[in-house]
């Protein structure tokens, strides 16, 4: 039998956040820039910050086939190719959950003229795939990521996202 | 109890043929592909099935007979990145993780040149950008020589060889000494991106005037007003006349005008008049009694 106590402590757990037990790891490797701009921290923190910002983004868009979840955070060639693997997905009854288990990032390229970020990111995550709500394939992935990020507004967004084999 | 074990052992063996067809390569994907080419998997087992390639660059679908090879046509897959294939079968789900990578040639240059103006004669002044693309926007990370090439007005042409790393090169290059428009071109192979730089005057260079007392009033007006390479500052920039005399302070700012500042002043006994133009100082004059 479902006590009161017991009623109330489940819906304090359902109504946290998902991200507070969603955290990733999170490692930033020395600066090696080729570039000949200076990056100042600020800089670096907001690039950093708005990459990890963008995997929340690609994570639930895709999860829940919403394109819209990816205007805050990507731009350009990326996030036309984002949307339209949720197009794809939603037309044929998928879904697919990316989570982001740890990150080792590197920034690697900072154009001279300030308008572009480059970094490498080597990325564990989960990713599973779900057929309507049956679910297709759970696989652990280690890859490492090529990513460009452009200044808008306020903030860094994703131009490049792409995937290399290590 | 003979039953029983039998039941159990029954299980087992099913639950085992399950696990060793999840696990027993029921499907062969070759481990990187390139980004739009044909490639085919090879499917074990037998009667139908349904085949999903899916990444967060596309999602795929096809219906494929089983214990065969499904055939992935060219042009199919062309978005760079990992990607899992699942093999969806009555019984079971097989799924491989492979990669498609960019193809090697490139297709399209991102080009960021940098100022789109600039003055004559500044040392590293022009900077260019590039990442290079396949045909598919694929980021190519394959190192490859990009050659970045300056075009000045005068004909002179600065050149530069840069070899990409994760995709990425930049140059620097010099403005030269003659006002006009540059062609600053990145090259990658066969692929090209032209951007035009303007030139333009940098600050006057020995700015110098003339003065004309007439009455009461005196006419004061530089020479032709030039940077230090020779190039007329354009109309329009601002030139200061500045009158000291005993107790006061005068100052007009006058822009020029077809290449020369003029302006009529006061005329203050034992005055003197100065020019300047930004930060740069002319001569001065003082007028007599």
């Amino acid at each position: 039998m479902i006590t009161m106590k017991t009623l109330v402590i489940a819906l304090i757990f359902l109504t946290i956040p998902t991200f507070l037990f969603s955290q990733s790891s999170l490692r930033v490797e020395p600066v090696k820039l080729t570039g000949p701009r200076e990056l100042q921290d600020q800089t670096k923190t907001g690039a950093i910050r708005d990459y990890l910002e963008a995997w929340k983004s690609f994570s639930a868009a895709l999860n829940q086939n919403r394109r819209d979840l990816l205007d805050a955070d990507f731009v350009g060639t990326s996030k036309d190719k984002l949307k339209e693997t949720i197009k794809q997905q939603a037309a044929l009854g998928l879904h697919t959950h990316y989570q982001d288990v740890s990150h080792d990032l590197q920034i690697v390229f900072y154009s001279p003229e300030g308008l572009s970020i480059e970094m490498t990111d080597k990325v564990e995550y989960d990713m599973q795939v779900f057929d309507h709500e049956k679910n297709l394939a759970t696989q652990h992935v280690s890859t490492r990521y090529v990513v460009v990020l452009t200044p808008s507004e306020v903030k860094w967004r994703v131009r490049v996202f792409q995937a290399m084999p290590e | 109890m003979t039953v029983r074990l039998a039941v159990l052992f029954g299980g087992l063996t099913v639950a085992m043929g399950q696990m060793a067809l999840g696990q027993g390569g029921a499907i062969t994907v070759p481990k990187t592909v390139e980004a739009g080419s044909a490639f085919s998997i090879q499917l074990s087992g037998s009667g139908k099935g349904t085949l999903f390639i899916v990444g967060p660059g596309q999602a795929l679908k096809q219906d494929v007979e089983l214990g065969g090879t499904a055939s992935i046509a060219a042009g199919s897959l062309y978005n760079a990145g990992h990607y899992l294939a699942i093999v969806s079968r009555a019984s079971a789900t097989e799924s491989e993780g492979f990669e498609v990578v960019p193809a090697a040639q490139p297709a399209d240059v991102t080009f960021l040149a940098k100022p789109s103006r600039l003055p004559v004669s500044l040392h590293a002044g022009i900077t260019g950008a590039v990442y290079v693309l396949d045909a598919y926007k694929n980021l190519i990370v394959t190192p490859a020589p990009v050659s970045f090439e300056l075009t000045t007005p005068s004909g002179a042409v600065q050149k530069r060889t840069e070899t990409t790393k994760d995709g990425s090169a930049w140059t620097a290059m010099d403005s030269t000494g003659q006002q006009g428009n540059d062609k600053f071109v990145a090259r990658v192979g066969d692929i090209s991106s032209a951007r035009v730089i303007r030139q333009v005057p940098g600050d006057p260079c020995g700015l110098k005037m003339t003065a004309k007392q007439a009455g009461p009033k005196v006419d004061v007006a530089t020479e032709p007003v030039k940077d230090c390479s020779g190039n007329a500052v354009p109309d329009g920039t601002i030139v200061t006349f500045t009158e000291t005399f005993h107790g006061g302070l005068s100052t007009v700012d006058v822009p020029i005008k077809r290449g020369i500042a003029e302006v009529e002043m006061p005329v203050h006994t034992g005055a003197t008049i100065s020019v300047a133009s930004g930060v740069v100082m002319g001569n001065q004059i003082g007028l007599g009694k």
